[in-house]
């Protein structure tokens, strides 16, 4: 079992003529995710990556093949647009790797979202996998193994390291989600908690996190009054320099100014175990089977 | 992206907020030109992107234009916090009555965008929201429906202002909304905005950053970056397409992806080392981008070892390891480096390494602590 995305996912790629479109739907392809259909605006009536048709809309994409979930790799100046197409075609789950949208473009995308019944992850993210099943992402589908360790993290690479840590002491994942690491976006840590809480396939979840805002705090307190399932957690970013990303009157907004030291401290007070490094991670969810 | 406190008002001024009368000089006569043009008392401040000028000694009062002059010339070239002072403002002084704090930034949990005010202007706004955070009133705009009359009301009823200026501080509020999203603003600030002595508002100071992620559509705006706001390694990096943020320690760093190399530098600082760099080369970087990384790396004279850390996806290890032989050739590289990589294509990566006789470990915790008995001089 798994959340989001399994062997019922129907996938179109919006952006499959482009390079890293194309790389990476064959990469899906290859790991077993059924790509039903690509979108690009003029290339309608085309095939690419072998087999796969495209389409010039999203809602002709839809209509024909019954795609459910949609990955976007356009460029940022047109990203917004598409994830606004797959919602208005009704498309279950956007996953949008796109980086470097501007945030208010993100702010009033994900206000009209939140009048739809799509659901978003990313933008900027790796989007995510069910290992053995569905890979609905760019990372790297080797290094995953199935089991029932649920994965939500706002970091790429480093989920990466936290992956191959597990996968080496044979510790298995039921979902990987990296829900990206932009200021405005679709999922949250607290969504994807409570689909893994919900989740019979999943035993334990590990949360990565990273210095800035405060969605690792939201998430400590769902954790302690909601969440019958252990968690273990890492915050990138404890020797950060302040201040180098982002004025300090949005930290006054969050009520905080949203360190590691800060993001632990809430955690733990939920009772999370805190690894020092991705690698211990392996080590404290081995403890909780 | 920063711009100036001349560079903000005059945005703040294209849409409607009043400013003081005054122009930009890079010299003391300049000052002395304007301050005639002008014809009354003066201020002089300096342009620097960092906080606290006033403190430093870098805003002061000029009563006359032979004052201006002198006062201009002991503010530039001064030094502030790191940065010379190449350019200062020669502002009309304006007769302040009271002190009023308006801002907007982009409050990544509401999703939207907050303005704020406070009775309590003229002073940073943190330490209003830790002492006194009853007098900041924040309304949140719908990004849809833009700032409405009713919420610059709900802030100029909340901060207590006189009758006499609700109407004129509502076009204000608006006009700083306006502008906050047509630049792609994430923070705009006018602090303060005062009551002067003809009993009017005005803007006496402003500070706007601008998103990063828009500055290819605000081509404007983008022009006008001080290159002084980084430092020039940091600049040579942004060029080069690296995010790179100059720190202290003693090992360089190079990984891909931010929160690896976030948790690289604290995986170091746990075993006893410090960081010299946060260094980013991003998705997909090949032999190029990691020799530019290498070379920035190594301008730090403080960096007595590199790690570098790979986690190959749609970075490719072989590329990476090719880029660090290439480096090290050119380079005549002195300090020792430590690499560790994982990932798509790992194995030729690592062959590449052990043919130019460079160690390389599999293990993030074991590359660490050998970058950092390296940095120390021990043997490896």
């Amino acid at each position: 079992m798994s959340i989001l995305v399994d062997n019922n996912t129907r996938l179109l790629v919006q952006g499959i003529t482009g390079s890293q479109g194309a790389f990476h739907a064959q990469q899906m392809i290859q790991y077993g995710t059924n790509v039903v259909a690509g979108a690009v605006p003029g290339r309608g009536g085309q095939w690419a990556v072998g087999n796969t048709p495209v389409f010039d809309t999203v809602h002709e994409a839809v209509a024909t093949t019954d795609a459910n979930t949609t990955i976007i790799f356009v460029p940022a100046a047109f990203a917004v647009d598409a994830l606004l197409e797959a919602a208005d075609a009704g498309i279950d789950l956007i996953v949008c790797i796109t980086e470097n949208i501007p945030a208010l473009d993100m702010a009033r995308a994900r206000s009209f979202l939140d009048s739809t019944e799509s659901l978003l992850i990313g933008p900027n993210c790796p989007g995510l996998i069910s290992p053995g099943t569905s890979k609905v992402g760019i990372m790297a589908g080797h290094i995953h193994t199935p089991g029932n360790v649920g994965i939500v993290s706002r970091s790429g690479t480093l989920t990466y390291e936290v992956i191959y840590a597990l996968t080496a002491r044979g510790i298995g994942q039921s979902t990987a989600v990296g829900i990206g690491g932009d200021p405005i976006k679709g999922l949250n840590f607290l969504d994807v908690l409570q689909m893994f809480e919900q989740d019979s396939g999943t035993e334990q979840v590990v949360l990565i996190g990273e210095i800035g805002g405060a969605d690792e705090q939201i998430a400590a307190d769902y954790i302690r009054t909601e969440m019958s399932k252990p968690v273990t957690a890492f915050i990138a970013g404890q020797t950060a320099p302040p201040g180098k990303r982002m004025g300090h009157a949005g930290a006054i907004i969050s009520g905080g100014e949203g360190t590691a030291a800060e993001k632990i401290e809430a955690l733990q007070s939920a009772g999370v175990a805190i690894a020092r490094h991705p690698e211990e991670i392996a080590e404290l969810a081995a403890q909780n089977i | 992206m920063k711009l100036h406190e001349y560079q903000s008002k005059r945005v703040f001024a294209q849409y409607g907020v009043p400013i003081p009368n005054g122009e930009v000089a890079s010299t003391p006569a300049e000052a002395r030109a304007i301050a005639e043009k002008i014809g009354k008392p003066v201020v002089i401040k300096s342009q620097v992107l960092v906080g606290g000028r006033g403190k430093a000694g870098g805003i002061k009062l000029a009563r006359t234009p032979d004052e201006a002059e002198e006062v201009a010339g002991q503010i530039l070239g001064m030094d502030i916090k790191g940065l010379t002072v190449e350019k200062v403002l020669v502002d009309a002084a304006a007769d302040i009555r009271s002190e009023i704090y308006l801002g907007a930034v982009l409050d990544r949990d509401a999703r939207r965008v907050a303005i704020m005010a406070s009775s309590e202007g003229g002073v940073e706004i943190e330490e209003v929201a830790a002492q006194t955070p009853e007098k900041i009133i924040t309304v949140h705009v719908h990004p849809l429906l833009g700032m409405q009359g009713f919420q610059a009301r709900q802030l100029a009823y909340g901060i207590g202002l006189p009758k006499k200026h609700i109407s004129a501080f509502t076009k204000i509020a608006q006009s700083l909304y306006r502008s906050f999203v047509e630049c792609d603003a994430s923070l705009a600030e006018i602090n303060p905005l005062v009551i002067n002595g003809d009993n009017q508002l005005e803007a006496v100071d402003g500070k706007i950053l601008i998103d990063d992620s828009a500055l290819p559509r605000q081509k404007e705006l983008a022009a006008m970056r001080d290159p002084d706001e980084d430092s020039p390694t940091e600049t040579e990096a942004r060029e080069a397409g690296l995010s790179y943020i100059d720190l202290d320690g003693e090992i360089g760093c190079m990984v891909n992806g931010a929160g690896l190399a976030m948790a690289t530098m604290d995986i170091i600082k746990l075993y006893g080392g410090n960081p010299a760099n946060f260094l980013d080369i991003g998705g997909g970087a090949g032999a190029e981008k990691v020799m530019a990384a290498l070379r920035i790396i190594l301008q730090d004279s403080g960096v007595k070892a590199v790690l570098i850390n790979i986690f190959g996806g749609i970075t490719r290890c072989d590329e990476v390891a090719n880029g660090i032989v290439e480096a090290i050739n050119s380079l005549h590289v002195k300090v020792p480096i430590v690499v560790r990589m994982v990932g798509v294509n790992e194995d030729e990566g690592r062959q590449i390494l052990a043919d130019s006789n460079l160690p390389s470990a599999n293990r993030l915790s074991e590359a660490v602590q050998m970058a950092v008995a390296a940095a120390k001089g021990e043997p490896a």
